[in-house]
């Protein structure tokens, strides 16, 4: 494997992080009203992920980091390219941010009402644009010569793509639910398992249907013929499983389930574009790919050597911090308002 | 209207006001984690009162610093798209090592120590405030040394027409993140200070938990001496340092439109960039040499001379940054930070006599507490400003660096969006902190937790 080759399977892996992570707490911001009555379960709901959220941002921003690094042409023509939904993106994580961290602090029922639509809303747009993003990613998009996106907001905004939102906000949302399941106080993890039964139909229809849309709009599959392969096989496995566990009322097992699918869909996508970037829907001849697009080959070893260093402590303190909170938030645990 | 011109605007607007946040989370982060420390040695619950009151600052504070930040590693690719092609093989390391080492550390122990009160090892809750602390003094070196090598590329060859890493060391190592490092993070522990500080004067005026307070405006008087003095200190040898490498900006910041040899500092001019002079102004001579060069004798080069050579070196084109804009912003810096550091041995000396609390000094660093945010904007616009037109000083102009395919409109939206997000924003923090920094206690009563148990979770 070459070094280009290891940056991308890098960012493949910060990619995949982000949307394990993320997507549950997404998930949890987007269930808050459906499955909280009252404010204090409200604050349970969001003490579930209070530890959490916030460094599992960190894991979008070193991928932009070390996609800046790495790829800077990719990185270039993405964010210039997919301009307005990321500007949404980012109104949409202040938001959230601004509502976790200012809900608590005044007791007053319209404020607290602001603050709850801040989260939901901050946590759907990005679970839903994401999904638009990475298929876009997939399909190619308007790519010229210089490599500078040619095309308008709504090129981004094809039916295709938004089905590929649908996919990402249902599952995320099924994730979310399944990490409730896990670290809520017993009658709201009840709650959630069915919540999560639930969402798993539509889930499983839009992603049925955009498995199907795939093989006439992106060479995902169609490159290897007509049989998927061994990852997005097992993606579907691990889907069709976390139904099952969930009615088992394996907790655990069901929210590694959702959060395999996630990762292994993720890897599905990384794995089909490799070895371009951002593939040009005007010619393959404008395709961004992991060397067109790259640092020189110093910043990338010089790169490497960091991650080989601080990746595994990163991982190792982010793993305590889910030590120290593994167990249920109650009402109890909470105290006074 | 010219995208450029809005793209500029928005990046000055949001970095501005990410610049809200940081130095007092970097300052402030330092000044709880010293509280706590001091909790953990003497078991005093006075201690543990003051670090969660300005633990509780802290936090409101930080958040708005993470969300702000996302927008700004972003900003560079969306409108800046032709400057991330031309920097990113040197200028995304340090942004993507900053990420690595520093965020994750500052927001997985941030977690772990506000939602880890009840549940971790005294020893091991006091250690997770030393790690928020910690990484946000290592983020601070790492955006700095993305800064310092627009100031000064060093380490690098241009390969068709881009920027190529060379000598990794000489990036790690830029001379001008060596000035401007300890500048920059000490001006962030006097902001801290003086936040510190005058919250604590304004309780005090209302003799609201005298202790703590008290305590409180010892600790950060303390912490702006001592930073305040170093960030003058630190600042000289910048200047300095911008005399030898930039002497534009140097020129600009002095409004010297002809050399002078030897140079004399000017105090007020009222300066036309059009006709290239300045009037009305009043000199202090041989300062200016002394203050460049530390010598009485040595010619500071004007900014006619020094467009001339720039066109000679660089092609026919205007290499005058905008005069008025650095002089004066230059001016408020040094006149702010002279003034802390006033301000601070003002409140030694008092403290030395025993007697702190004369209701004049109080009152007058309550009013210090905004200062410390102009001092910093300040600081910032004098070094940004006055490397224009360039972006990366010699190599890229800011005019060059645009996203060629982004539209007026495109730019519009995102800059009316967030500049109104923003101001509610400020608005809501502002209320906020003000709620927050409202007593503990009531006066005369008993002292306790009130409200004070809970104010961490969410």
């Amino acid at each position: 494997m070459d070094i280009n080759t290891i940056w991308y399977a890098l960012i493949a892996v910060l990619f995949i992080g982000y949307f394990f992570l993320e997507g549950f707490d997404f998930g949890v911001g987007i269930l808050l009203p459906a499955i909280a009555r009252n404010d204090i379960e409200r604050r349970i709901v969001i003490n579930t992920i209070g530890p959490f959220w916030d460094a599992n941002e960190v894991w979008l921003i070193t991928a932009g980091g070390a996609m800046f690094a790495a790829f800077p042409d990719w990185y270039a023509t993405l964010f210039s390219g997919f301009y307005l939904p990321l500007f949404l993106i980012l109104v949409a994580l202040i938001l959230r941010a601004v509502g976790f961290e200012f809900r608590g602090k005044l007791d007053n029922v319209g404020w607290r009402h602001a603050a709850d639509s801040a989260i939901v809303i901050g946590s759907a747009l990005p679970a839903f644009l994401w999904g638009v993003a990475i298929t876009n990613l997939v399909r190619g998009v308007p790519i010229g010569p210089d490599m500078q996106f040619q095309g308008s907001l709504l090129t981004l905004l094809n039916p295709f793509s938004l089905l590929g939102g649908l996919v990402s906000i249902f599952v995320f949302s099924l994730h979310g639910a399944l990490f409730l399941n896990l670290r809520a106080e017993e009658g709201l993890a009840e709650r959630a398992r069915s919540l999560a039964l639930r969402l798993w139909w539509p889930a499983a229809i839009v992603m049925l249907g955009f498995f199907l849309a795939s093989y006439s709009q992106t060479d995902l599959f169609s490159r290897s013929g007509l049989v998927p392969g061994t990852v997005p096989v097992l993606a579907m496995i691990m889907f069709v499983a976390s139904f099952v566990l969930a009615r088992l009322r394996f907790g655990g097992w069901a929210f590694a389930t959702t959060g395999l699918t996630i990762v292994l869909a993720t890897v599905v996508a990384f794995h089909g574009l490799y070895p371009r970037v951002m593939p040009s829907s005007l010619g393959s001849g404008y395709d961004l790919t992991v060397y067109n697009a790259s640092s020189s080959a110093m910043t990338l070893h010089v790169m490497l050597v960091v991650a080989i260093i601080f990746v595994p402590i990163v991982l190792a303190y982010q793993g305590y911090s889910y030590w120290v909170f593994r167990r249920r938030v109650t009402r109890r645990g909470l105290g006074g308002s | 209207m010219d995208p450029l011109l809005l793209a500029r605007w928005q990046f000055g607007v949001t970095t501005a006001f990410h610049y809200i946040f940081v130095p007092l989370t970097i300052g402030l982060g330092l000044i709880v984690a010293i509280m706590q420390s001091f909790h953990y040695r003497t078991n005093n619950p006075m201690y543990d009162r003051m670090a969660r009151f300005w633990g509780k600052l802290f936090v409101i504070n930080f958040a708005l610093g993470v969300v702000t930040g996302i927008v700004q590693e972003f900003q560079f690719g969306m409108n800046w798209s032709e400057y991330s092609r031309f920097v990113g093989d040197i200028f995304g390391i340090p942004l993507a090592i900053e990420a690595l080492m520093a965020f994750f550390l500052e927001s997985t122990f941030l977690g772990v120590w506000l939602f880890g009160r009840d549940r971790l090892p005294r020893a091991v809750h006091l250690l997770s405030i030393w790690l928020v602390a910690l990484g946000s003094l290592v983020s601070a070196i790492w955006i700095l040394m993305a800064n310092s090598w627009m100031q000064q590329p060093v380490g690098y060859t241009i390969v068709d027409g881009r920027a190529r890493l060379s000598d990794p060391v000489a990036v790690f190592l830029n001379e001008r993140l060596l000035v401007e490092a300890p500048h920059t993070i000490l001006a962030a522990l006097t902001t801290g200070g003086l936040f510190v500080l005058g919250i604590s004067a304004w309780h005090l005026l209302r003799r609201h938990d005298r202790e703590l307070f008290l305590r409180s405006a010892q600790i950060a008087l303390v912490v702006v001496a001592v930073a305040g003095l170093l960030t003058a200190t630190s600042g000289h040898a910048q200047a300095q340092h911008t005399a030898r490498t930039q002497p534009m900006k140097l020129a600009a910041m002095e409004a010297l439109w002809n050399s002078e040899k030897p140079a004399s500092f000017s105090l007020w001019a009222s300066i036309d960039q059009k006709d290239g002079r300045s009037t009305r102004e009043i000199k202090l001579p041989y300062l200016l040499s002394v203050l460049a060069y530390n010598n009485t004798t040595s010619e500071v080069k004007g900014i006619h001379a020094l467009q001339a050579e720039d066109v000679a070196k660089y092609g026919p084109g205007n290499y005058v940054p905008p005069v008025a804009v650095v002089y004066w912003t230059f001016r408020a810096m040094v006149g702010l930070g002279i003034l802390f550091i006033l301000l601070a041995i003002t409140g030694l000396v008092l403290w030395w006599r025993g007697h702190i609390e004369r209701r004049w000094f109080l009152r007058l660093a309550t009013v210090f507490l905004f200062l410390p945010y102009l001092a910093n904007f300040a600081g910032w616009i004098t070094t940004e400003m006055g490397r224009q037109p360039w972006v990366v000083q010699g190599l890229l102009r800011t005019s060059s660096a645009v996203s060629p395919n982004v539209s007026v409109t495109e730019v519009a939206i995102t800059f009316i969006g967030f500049t109104v997000i923003y101001g509610v924003l400020a608005a809501f923090d502002f209320f906020l902190m003000y709620r927050f920094a409202r007593p503990v206690t009531k006066p005369g009563q008993p002292q306790q937790d009130a409200g004070l148990g809970d104010i961490f979770a969410y």
